[in-house]
């Protein structure tokens, strides 16, 4: 479905030294990555990193304070209406209307996009297959459940078949069948040539992109492929220790005052350690010293989660506290 | 009382109408654990922690709460638990101190211990430096914070958590949960709500909810055991390089393909479950190959709670 403005073989976004200042605040800071076309690209970072004020910027909703930035070959400054009709945008809020019933909202968005007539139908017929509302085009949407509301948000996004799509939290609340259901959906649209850019705040789903950034108090902190990511921003390595008792053992473990993380999960501790040879023996005697049975000590591997707290810290470290 | 559980519960249902919210629900929870309910909407977690927490009242079934009975007893249970609702209230215009006095006043918190205690919750809540802050005026994570801070004011024994991090970025999300850690440790017992499939990797132990019904419950090392198959992980590479339709080839050859249970993808990665990978990964590779495939870094990977959780749930449906 991608373009047909001869646009197709530039990155589908370049971002170059992007910054935007409110007065003496700099809430994105000389920001600079690609997007290629038909990937599924994350854009991760805390609340207040600087997430939502770059995508409004991409969006062409704000104007850059500096540097630029091209959306599916277009300038987000310039030509601001170019890049609007080419792109879909899904927020957080779903922006449906409730009171509107399911095929009426889908007519609305066809209607904001241009999209008519036969067009519109076909796209209609399109979107309710692809999200599993067939049959239930006259149901108000007030009456759908998250999972349902949120594939026809984001059926809405994608009425004008847009190249870009710009996706701002969108699983927020809703539940795990429903989130696999609706990342099957994004990787058909980016396999069939829709760019994919997503902020979320669950690790587990960045897993799904091909290429991430995290971006922390509006500086690019780290950018590659998940494994890329694991492998150079993990400061430290996780050690999970399974003993008799991980209260205690989570106490003696921080007493030690040498590890940048210990955390529980369920009856097993996480701890973060920059010198995994050394401390794999020392944390074994320490709890087995305290009376403490230990089963197993052992290196696992980081989940993204992990590298983007240690990143996040780092960051803090360097850019200042919080 | 019976001292082996701290919640124990006795065919508990809860009926809208025709609707069946909660169904027969056989739960029993240990004094100090981690208990993680998780589901998908509407599977009934927000109606139990309503029950639990002498809300609502349940249509069928009692329960057994810090050795109260539930229908008799409401009022002394509320006594003894601390709930932090999905939206809880907070008000804006108090600072967090006035926020955090005003749930002392209404649990009537002795002014003997009370200073001392809010102290202590703050500091733990990590909200020290914010005593003078409106709480309006707090980030998401720190909201969160003040929120439990206030549900634990009166020293309960059980705190009700329904869906404590939605929203909630991912440090904050971290920070929240060594707060959980630190109260496990004190030997409060925890009940918390979550979608978020690694929030349960962090409990004692976890139920999964499914139509109402508790459908299996255990550590989440014991769920993990449950999901039928081993699981593999590899990245599809094409001999033709750059391949638009890569995945969806792939995804519909391994679907194809006897003793492979499930398929999912991650990024650019492909994870399948199957009966056996020393029996199948020759098949697989033939199978691939066939179709100018390669699978590059071919590993055994443990399933992660989520890839647990689908795995469970889309059996239960395909046998309902």
């Amino acid at each position: 479905m991608s373009d047909q403005n001869g646009n197709s073989h530039g990155p589908a976004i370049e971002v170059a030294g992007l910054t935007k200042k409110f007065g003496d605040f700099v809430a994105v800071d000389n920001v600079s990555f690609e997007v290629r076309r038909g990937e599924i690209f994350g854009f991760l970072g805390p609340n207040g990193a600087g997430k939502t004020t770059t995508i409004r910027m991409l969006l062409g909703l704000l104007t850059p304070s500096g540097g630029s930035a091209k959306v599916v070959g277009f300038d987000v400054v310039k030509e601001t209406e170019a890049v609007r009709k080419r792109i879909g945008y899904m927020s957080q809020k779903f922006s449906l209307y409730n009171d509107l019933t399911v095929e009426e909202n889908l007519n609305f968005y066809g209607g904001v996009y241009g999209v008519r007539s036969r067009k519109l139908k076909e796209r209609k017929e399109y979107i309710l297959q692809m999200a599993g509302l067939v049959g239930r085009e006259r149901e108000l949407t007030r009456n759908l459940s998250g999972g349902w509301k949120q594939r026809l948000a984001l059926g809405a996004a994608i009425i004008h078949e847009p190249e870009a799509l710009f996706l701002d939290e969108p699983t927020a609340g809703v539940d795990p069948i429903s989130r696999r259901i609706f990342w099957e959906l994004i990787y058909d649209l980016a396999e069939a040539g829709t760019t994919i850019l997503v902020t979320t705040h669950y690790m587990d789903e960045a897993e799904h992109c091909q290429n991430l950034v995290f971006i922390q108090r509006g500086h690019l902190v780290a950018q590659g492929s998940p494994e890329e990511i694991k492998v150079t921003k993990m400061h430290g390595q996780v050690i999970e220790i399974d003993s008799d008792d991980a209260s205690r053992a989570i106490s003696i473990l921080r007493d030690l005052n040498l590890f940048e993380e210990v955390a529980l999960y369920g009856s097993l501790i996480h701890v973060v350690s920059g010198d995994v040879q050394a401390h794999l023996p020392l944390i074994k005697k320490s709890l087995t010293d305290n009376g403490l049975t230990v089963r197993s000590v052992e290196q696992i591997a980081p989940s993204l989660e992990d590298v983007f707290i240690s990143s996040a810290r780092e960051a803090e470290r360097v850019l200042g506290v919080r | 009382m019976d001292s082996e559980f701290i919640i124990k519960t006795e065919g508990l249902a809860k009926h809208f109408g025709h609707i069946v919210a909660v169904d027969k629900l056989q739960l029993e929870i240990k004094p100090g654990e981690i208990f993680g309910l998780v589901g998908p909407d509407g599977a009934g977690k927000t109606t139990t922690i309503r029950m639990l927490a002498a809300i609502m009242d349940p249509t069928r079934g009692n329960a057994t709460i810090a050795g109260l009975d539930l229908r008799k007893q409401p009022e002394q249970i509320k006594e003894k638990i601390g709930y932090m609702a999905q939206q809880f209230a907070l008000y804006g215009d108090l600072s967090v101190l006035e926020n955090i006095t005003f749930f002392a006043d209404v649990f009537g918190v002795p002014a003997k211990v009370r200073r001392e205690r809010i102290e202590r919750l703050l500091n733990f809540a990590r909200l020290t430096e914010f005593t003078g802050r409106r709480a309006g005026r707090l980030s998401g994570g720190m909201k969160k914070k003040l929120g439990l801070a206030c549900a634990l004011i009166h020293a309960p024994a059980i705190l009700y958590l329904d869906e404590p991090t939605t929203g909630v970025d991912p440090v904050s999300r971290r920070e929240f949960w060594d707060i959980l850690a630190g109260l496990h440790g004190e030997g409060t017992t925890v009940l918390v709500n979550t979608p978020y499939m690694d929030e349960a990797e962090r409990c004692s132990r976890v139920g999964l909810m499914y139509n109402g019904r508790l459908v299996e419950q255990g550590t989440p090392k014991q769920i993990k055991a449950l999901v039928p198959g081993e699981l593999i992980e590899f990245r599809p590479e094409s001999d033709q390089g750059q391949d638009m339709g890569l995945r969806r080839r792939t995804n519909q050859i391994l679907n194809q393909q006897a003793g492979v249970l499930e398929v999912q993808h991650y990024g650019d990665l492909i994870h399948v479950f199957v009966d056996s990978i020393s029996q199948r990964r020759p098949q697989l590779e033939r199978a691939l190959a066939a179709e100018q495939i390669r699978m590059a870094n071919f590993r055994q990977i443990m399933p992660r709670m989520e890839e647990a959780f689908i795995s469970l749930m889309s059996k239960r449906e395909m046998d309902s």
